[in-house]
């Protein structure tokens, strides 16, 4: 069904603002592609039936998964000494929901600067010539500005809206903090930290965890956090890092994002995390676009079975790591039984090449721009990292399906085509940048059908979530997903934990 | 009826208009060119003999007078109305801007050279010949008299170059519409020639109410002198104003320098840097677009290679072909030994490997965060790393008495960037106090003498500048960091104060 331009923009930007964008009559949209999570070759594993291999070889390790988990086994495997292992990703690219273009991202765009009790991101980054005398150089550090947010015509620095906040307003924000400042203080009888990156550093205290049996919402409410402008400014942080609305976001979630980074710094690249998907991939062999079809323990090892379009390849592996989420590893791990509570959120990216900068009221150009009244959570600029403040550039929208159905969403997300998203795009950015449309030679857009693992209440401290992460029969896991929350980090832990299972005594000291 | 009275009010307007526009030539002329003796010399050379052209074609017209009257009025009204904007706008694009500058000159000459010749004949049918030469030439010089007193006493400070050309642009279509009423019984087809008349009034008061973009008039109130220049690259708002005292640059309404003291600036910036160095043959200038800083290098004959980097075109394209600028930089774009390379710095020397004796940073004043990362640690880093053993880098760090945080905050980011610093400052009168520092990657002293010609240092003086007063001394500032910006915050508060 093809909606009119008032449905489209109602639809995913709101019927106010869609009244008001369609008074004008817009220029011709400029040319894209859909860029493509190949949910159709992904679709192929429900329907269960796929050409037998004509032919089987032997692997050592053969890792299910080519985004950050899968790489970062291959990275601590070939570390190890371990050369037999091959690597298949169903989609042309590696990288996953952190892959990129050579200069501007598809998705995942920043790590937040690692405490030094974060050893694994650190090894990564000290190899990768991040780090100067144990702390990121200035050049990998997000540029200032590094945010501003856009209310009734005017940017501001900043993502909290404090032009026109009332001392009520204020009072909140700083009760906020304050609670925010005793879980960043806040140690458990080991010592741990109540929120710490990786997840797993986290203290399992119940008096933390009791945290993920209400909303984000709910909490917010418990403590009188009633002002607009401070719900927004936390539905800001679980829509950009969970896709998820207060009411669906676990309150250890919700908290988590804040008091876990402490006000680190973030490190960042032109093209986001597709600057360690390059470096981890190094190390990886890879086969892409193949996808693993199925994977089943034998007696002395584990099968797998990868197909690329009519073509089938069987390997038996000593083990697997499968990296790849849990809904999927429904359909290709049959012998296990796979728990029904990870529930996974849709996205759409969208980059819009632009010849000039758009002019700005109030405050410059900042690496992440976000629109109050937006659904959207707005775009960062490629060449912010780069120095570059004028001419050309790349802006990366991103919006996140929030809604609390996920099916609904993830329908709502693929009924619209390239051309309907880029004109979401365009019309969103144009209240903040009215000559934008004029500006833009093109958008491309990403559908992200399963963008990340949402965080709802009872699950990321929920035994299913930990069970998942255990091996079933030679098959180990790794995914971000096992966290309960999509971080870079989270796939970096389990990729290399996956790995040093794998490994045993031969992976020696865990980097962990 | 005798309506020929009211003709020679026509022939007093249509002698002041013509002046007017050949006095307008000749100041956009010396203003652009330089050299007002020669400029004027020529356009009034060029314009009278463009008159007598005018007049010998006349004779070539004989019938329908009075509409071809009417259609030189106009023809006058639309180009020498449209001749001040045309001007400047034609000095910011064309490469032979002197030939298109001498084709307008000569042009509204024709046509003011056809003017008086027609009317006398149109009026020879209503007096005799001793009368009319008489009358008309007397109201030719009053008119001239009358532009010549109001163009410097009130019309140039008042309305400016551009609105002037275009008023009395407008004063002349009125001539020619009204010439339509008052010729009337000599006249076919009057309608047509008053569409035509409406049509370049029209054309006119767009121009006026568009005059804006060229020189806006809350520029002309902005600044006290008259603007001779300005133009808008991608990257910044360039314009040039001239006074008594010489001429003025201003990059997005920031002063860069007056021709009557820039040298105090520039001698400051250059030469304790060329003296501290070890030697001085590769010598990169980083900002400075002016050639200024470009010239004081130039002057040391050891001086091999030098790198100028300045981010925007046009203003290195006006520093070779503005001859008042061109003229103060000594033609420094046209040494051999110059290299320039329009990029932002921060990107060039990211990529660059060569090594320098010498650098002159000479950025604007961090004023924005896409300036204020030109003074980073980061910077200093990249900078540092392109030193060869021994070099000297000398820093504009703006002023340490208005902006004494900011001035200390990029001495201290310079040394934690691992350079050794030496502060100094010296009196620029059209700025007042101003900042610099010294550095080298080891420690080292303060250099004691110049070894060229100058107009501003001697040793004495050079000696001084390293010393800082009570008020100027250091506060504690924090470092500024690509990921801080922490200058552009300082800056910001301080100059508040001032403006």
């Amino acid at each position: 069904m093809e909606l009119s331009r008032r449905d489209l923009l109602a639809a995913f930007l709101g019927a106010p603002f869609a009244a008001l964008a369609c008074r004008e009559k817009p220029l011709a949209l400029p040319p894209g592609e859909l860029a493509g999570a190949s949910d159709t070759i992904g679709h192929r594993l429900r329907g269960g039936a796929f050409p037998q291999p004509s032919r089987w070889e032997t692997r050592e390790v053969v890792i299910a998964g080519g985004g950050v988990a899968g790489l970062s086994a291959a990275w601590r495997l070939a570390n190890a000494g371990m050369r037999d292992v091959l690597l298949f990703e169903l989609e042309p690219a590696l990288g996953g929901t952190s892959r990129s273009s050579a200069s501007f991202p598809w998705g995942a765009h920043y790590v937040v600067a690692p405490s030094p009790e974060n050893r694994v991101l650190m090894r990564l980054l000290d190899e990768m010539g991040v780090m100067e005398n144990g702390v990121p150089a200035e050049q990998f550090l997000c540029r200032d500005p590094e945010e501003r947010l856009f209310y009734r015509g005017r940017w501001y620095e900043g993502l909290y809206l404090n032009a026109g906040a009332t001392h009520e307003d204020l009072r909140q924000l700083r009760a906020f903090e304050t609670e925010i400042a005793r879980w960043g203080a806040w140690r458990d009888a080991k010592g741990r930290r109540a929120f710490d990156i990786p997840v797993a550093h986290s203290s399992d205290d119940a008096e933390v965890t009791a945290l993920d049996r209400i909303s984000m919402r709910e909490w917010m409410d418990a403590r009188g956090f009633t002002s607009p402008r401070l719900r927004w400014l936390v539905e800001y942080a679980t829509r950009d890092d969970y896709g998820a609305l207060l009411g669906d976001t676990s309150a250890w979630a919700g908290v988590f994002y804040f008091a876990a980074r402490e006000q680190r710094p973030v490190i960042t690249w032109p093209e986001g995390n597709g600057r360690l998907v390059a470096h981890l991939a190094r190390f990886a062999v890879s086969k892409t676009p193949w996808l693993v079809a199925n994977i089943t323990p034998t007696a002395d090892g584990v099968d797998v079975i990868a197909i690329r379009d009519d073509e089938a390849v069987g390997i038996h592996a000593k083990r697997v790591i499968f990296a790849g989420p849990q809904f999927v590893a429904r359909h290709v791990i049959p012998s296990r039984e796979t728990s029904n509570d990870f529930t996974y959120g849709s996205w759409m990216v969208a980059n819009l090449a632009i010849r000039e900068r758009p002019e700005s009221t109030g405050f410059p150009l900042a690496w992440d721009n976000v629109l109050y009244d937006s659904p959207s959570l707005g775009y960062v600029v490629s060449t912010h990292q780069r120095g570059i403040d004028r001419g050309p550039t790349v802006l990366t929208y991103y919006y996140a399906l929030c809604g609390s159905d996920l099916r609904r969403e993830r329908e709502r997300l693929l009924s619209a085509g390239r051309d309907a998203w880029a004109e979401v795009a365009l019309a969103d950015l144009s209240r903040a940048h009215p000559e934008l449309r004029s500006l833009t030679d093109r958008v491309d857009v990403m559908r992200w059908g399963h963008a990340m693992v949402r965080p709802r209440p009872n699950f990321v401290w929920s035994d299913a979530r930990r069970r998942a992460a255990e091996p079933h029969r030679g098959i180990h896991f790794a995914n971000t997903d096992l966290s309960g929350i999509a971080l870079f980090e989270e796939a970096l832990y389990h990729g290399v934990r996956a790995a040093e299972e794998v490994l045993g005594e031969r992976g020696g000291a865990s980097w962990l | 009826m005798n309506r020929t009275p009211i003709l020679f009010l026509n022939v007093l307007v249509i002698a002041a208009c013509g002046l007017i526009y050949e006095l307008l030539a000749g100041t956009v002329a010396s203003y652009v060119l330089g050299d007002s003796v020669t400029q004027f010399s020529l356009i009034i050379g060029l314009y009278l003999s463009a008159l007598g052209v005018g007049a010998w074609l006349s004779r070539f017209l004989d019938r329908d007078l009075a509409a071809k009257f009417v259609d030189v009025e106009l023809a006058v009204a639309l180009i020498g109305g449209l001749s001040a904007p045309m001007l400047f706008l034609g000095f910011a694009r064309l490469e032979w801007f002197q030939l298109f500058l001498y084709a307008v000159v000569f042009t509204i000459g024709v046509l003011v050279g056809l003017e008086l010749p027609i009317l006398m004949r149109i009026l020879k049918e209503h007096l005799d010949f001793k009368e009319l030469v008489s009358r008309v030439l007397s109201f030719d010089y009053l008119g001239s008299l009358f532009a010549a007193v109001l163009f410097p006493m009130f019309l140039v400070p008042r309305l400016g170059l551009v609105r002037t050309s275009i008023v009395f642009g407008l004063l002349n279509a009125a001539v020619g519409l009204y010439g339509t009423w008052l010729l009337r019984p000599l006249l076919r087809g009057v309608m047509v020639l008053r569409i035509r008349a409406v049509f370049v009034v029209l054309v006119l008061l767009v121009a006026l109410w568009q005059a804006d973009l060229l020189t806006s008039l809350s520029e002309d109130e902005l600044y006290a002198d008259e603007i001779v220049y300005s133009s808008s690259s991608p990257y910044q708002r360039i314009l040039v104003t001239n006074n008594a005292a010489g001429f003025q640059l201003f990059l997005n309404g920031n002063l860069q320098f007056s021709s009557a003291d820039e040298y105090r600036y520039h001698e400051a910036l250059v030469h304790p840097a060329m003296s501290a160095a070890r030697t001085a043959k590769r010598v990169l200038i980083l900002g400075g677009g002016d050639g200024l800083a470009l010239r004081e290098v130039l002057k040391y004959r050891d001086v091999e290679q030098v790198t100028l980097v300045d981010l925007d075109p046009a203003m290195t394209a006006l520093s070779s072909r503005f001859v008042p600028l061109a003229r103060l930089n000594a033609h420094s774009f046209r040494d051999p030994r110059v290299r320039v390379v329009n990029e932002d710095a921060m990107i060039w020397i990211e990529r660059i490997r060569e090594r320098f004796d010498v650098a002159i940073v000479d950025f604007p004043d961090p004023g924005s965060f896409s300036l204020g990362k030109l003074y980073s640690t980061r910077f200093y880093r990249l900078l540092r790393a392109r030193l060869a053993p021994g070099a000297a880098v000398a820093v504009q760090c703006t002023s340490p008495l208005y902006a004494r945080q900011s001035y200390w905050c990029i001495v201290r980011t310079m040394e934690a960037a691992g350079l050794h610093v030496r502060p100094y400052q010296t009196t620029v009168p059209s700025f007042g106090v101003w900042g610099f520092s010294l550095a080298r990657v080891e420690p080292f002293d303060a250099p004691s003498r110049v070894s060229v010609p100058v107009r501003f240092l001697d040793d004495a003086t050079l000696a001084a500048m390293f010393v800082f007063p009570r008020d100027m001394q250091p506060v504690p500032v924090e470092i500024n960091r690509l990921d801080n910006q922490v200058l552009v915050r300082y800056y910001e508060d301080e100059w508040r104060k001032w403006s």
